[in-house]
């Protein structure tokens, strides 16, 4: 198991120098890139939307969980939940929905292309197939999702003031005076940081499953399968290099 | 000219080519025929450079593909066109788009001039005014067509066919060799047909490749293969019952 884990890590790290190359035609490149940004930003739009806000109503629910009775000020509810989404909670789970989403696509519309011998096709025609088929999806992500992380952390904050202010849970003043305290901007950074890097994973680790996937569709459902497994894992476990890194 | 020069394949302890050699001639219809399994598709896959042979060389002209670097690779494939057996039309796109994908990709052609080669293309194949359909809206033989339209829009000094008449009915499939012979002849291009269709063997076959268990089992043209006493290539040409009753009928009626 770890040899195959080798074998595929050094299959993928080789495989990268070949997606980045000059593109034959850049207008084509830059076409499918809008193509595949249009289906990132706006094709996600709604499951992030549903996420974001659940995330927020129940965090600031727990939170007013665990401190009702204490000495801590209310306020602090928003302050907690506005850092939590910000540092943690929306890069992740965001990116997290997404490999299965569009990570999840990605491998199949490629593994697809595999079988159907298009990417043979493409090669023939002397297209350099790695670079059309995994660059644009690459930067469409890359440039996308940070954006999409944005809009997740905004409407967790909403999702948390609809949660707990109308409820009575405490008050509108408490809650904008928790998110508006403490505030320190290089949190947004690391938010941001994150959200690249998980976006270059779930697209690269996705794209690589589909482009060398062999079989029938029995292997090419495996692979979609392996492409979300996979990038779950390993944005966790950049989550946990990043976190580390950029604390320290 | 493509020329094959004792090219083996291994895929892991299975040899599946072992030792081929053979010339495929410019502005010729060069077959390679053989029994499913015989390692046709391979050596065809070998040819176009999808697959990198286990020894061996293949040259085009004077040009060896296997130790060429991939930027020079992917200039020789300018010149290279191939019918794939499931035609490998890209399901999302128009017939035009998929024509036009190539000219797209490679060339600065204004859109009129582009526009101009889809229709000469589809022209050229009897399927003029489809440019806006879909590969699912069209039938397996159209398709055949359309996927020969993309592997001459860039007027390719080589052609590749994997099986053009596979799934076809025999009258639909004497139209694609019709096809495929004019444009080899038209063209004066080296055209390189994977088939196992006697049909084709018989009427388009200028220079035939028999390839058997792996080794080159004949070498002729259609004109000497009934004539032939190669055991192996009278096994394959009439391994069908009733062409073989009918061969026995004629030599009775002549007796």
């Amino acid at each position: 198991m770890i040899k195959d884990a080798l074998e595929h890590f050094g299959k993928f790290v080789a495989w990268q120098p070949q997606i980045y190359k000059k593109p034959e035609n850049r207008s084509m490149y830059q076409k499918e890139i809008i193509r595949q940004m249009y289906d990132i930003g706006i094709g996600s739009l709604g499951i992030v939307f549903l996420i974001s806000i659940f995330i927020g109503a129940v965090t600031s629910v727990q939170f007013y969980y665990q401190m009702e009775g204490t000495l801590i000020p209310p306020y602090y509810i928003g302050y907690v939940v506005r850092d939590m989404t910000i540092i943690e909670l929306a890069p992740t789970i965001t990116c997290l929905v997404l490999a299965g989403k569009v990570g999840s696509n990605m491998a199949a519309e490629i593994g697809g292309m595999r079988q159907k011998e298009h990417i043979d096709a493409m090669e023939i025609m002397g297209v350099n197939t790695s670079a059309y088929l995994v660059m644009p999806k690459t930067v469409a992500a890359v440039l996308v999702i940070p954006i999409l992380v944005c809009v997740a952390a905004i409407l967790s904050l909403l999702g948390a003031y609809v949660a707990s202010v109308p409820t009575g849970l405490f008050t509108a003043a408490e809650y904008t005076r928790g998110v508006r305290s403490f505030f320190i901007p290089y949190n947004v950074f690391m938010m941001l940081v994150k959200a690249v890097v998980f976006a270059y994973i779930l697209t690269s680790v996705s794209c690589y499953q589909g482009y060398f996937v062999k079989g029938g569709s029995i292997e090419l459902g495996a692979a979609s399968t392996r492409a979300v497994v996979f990038s779950d894992i390993l944005i966790l476990l950049s989550d946990y290099i990043i976190a580390v890194l950029l604390t320290a | 000219m493509i020329r094959a020069e004792n090219i083996y394949k291994s895929f892991g302890d299975q040899e599946v080519l072992k030792g081929i050699s053979f010339t495929f001639e410019a502005g010729k219809n060069n077959l390679i025929i053989g029994r499913s399994g015989a390692g046709k598709t391979v050596l065809l896959k070998i040819l176009v450079g999808l697959f990198p042979p286990t020894a061996g060389k293949v040259w085009y002209n004077d040009q060896n593909l296997c130790v060429l670097k991939p930027q020079e690779l992917r200039q020789l494939r300018l010149k290279v066109g191939m019918l794939f057996q499931g035609n490998a039309l890209f399901d999302s796109m128009t017939i035009e788009e998929n024509i036009r994908f190539p000219m797209d990709m490679f060339t600065k052609r204004t859109p009129a001039e582009k526009q101009k080669q889809v229709d000469y293309c589809l022209e050229r194949v009897s399927l003029s005014g489809i440019n806006k359909k879909f590969p699912s809206e069209i039938s397996g033989g159209m398709q055949k067509r359309v996927g020969i339209a993309r592997a001459i829009v860039l007027e390719p000094k080589y052609l590749f066919c994997d099986e053009p008449n596979s799934g076809l009915d025999p009258k639909t499939a004497i139209t694609i060799d019709d096809l495929i012979n004019g444009i080899t002849k038209e063209n004066k291009i080296t055209t390189i047909i994977n088939t196992h269709d006697m049909n084709s063997v018989m009427e388009i076959g200028d220079n035939i490749c028999l390839v058997d268990h792996g080794k080159l089992a004949w070498q002729g043209n259609k004109s000497e293969v009934l004539s032939s006493k190669n055991e192996t290539l009278h096994d394959f040409i009439f391994a069908s019952p009733f062409l073989q009753k009918l061969v026995n009928q004629i030599n009775a009626d002549k007796i």
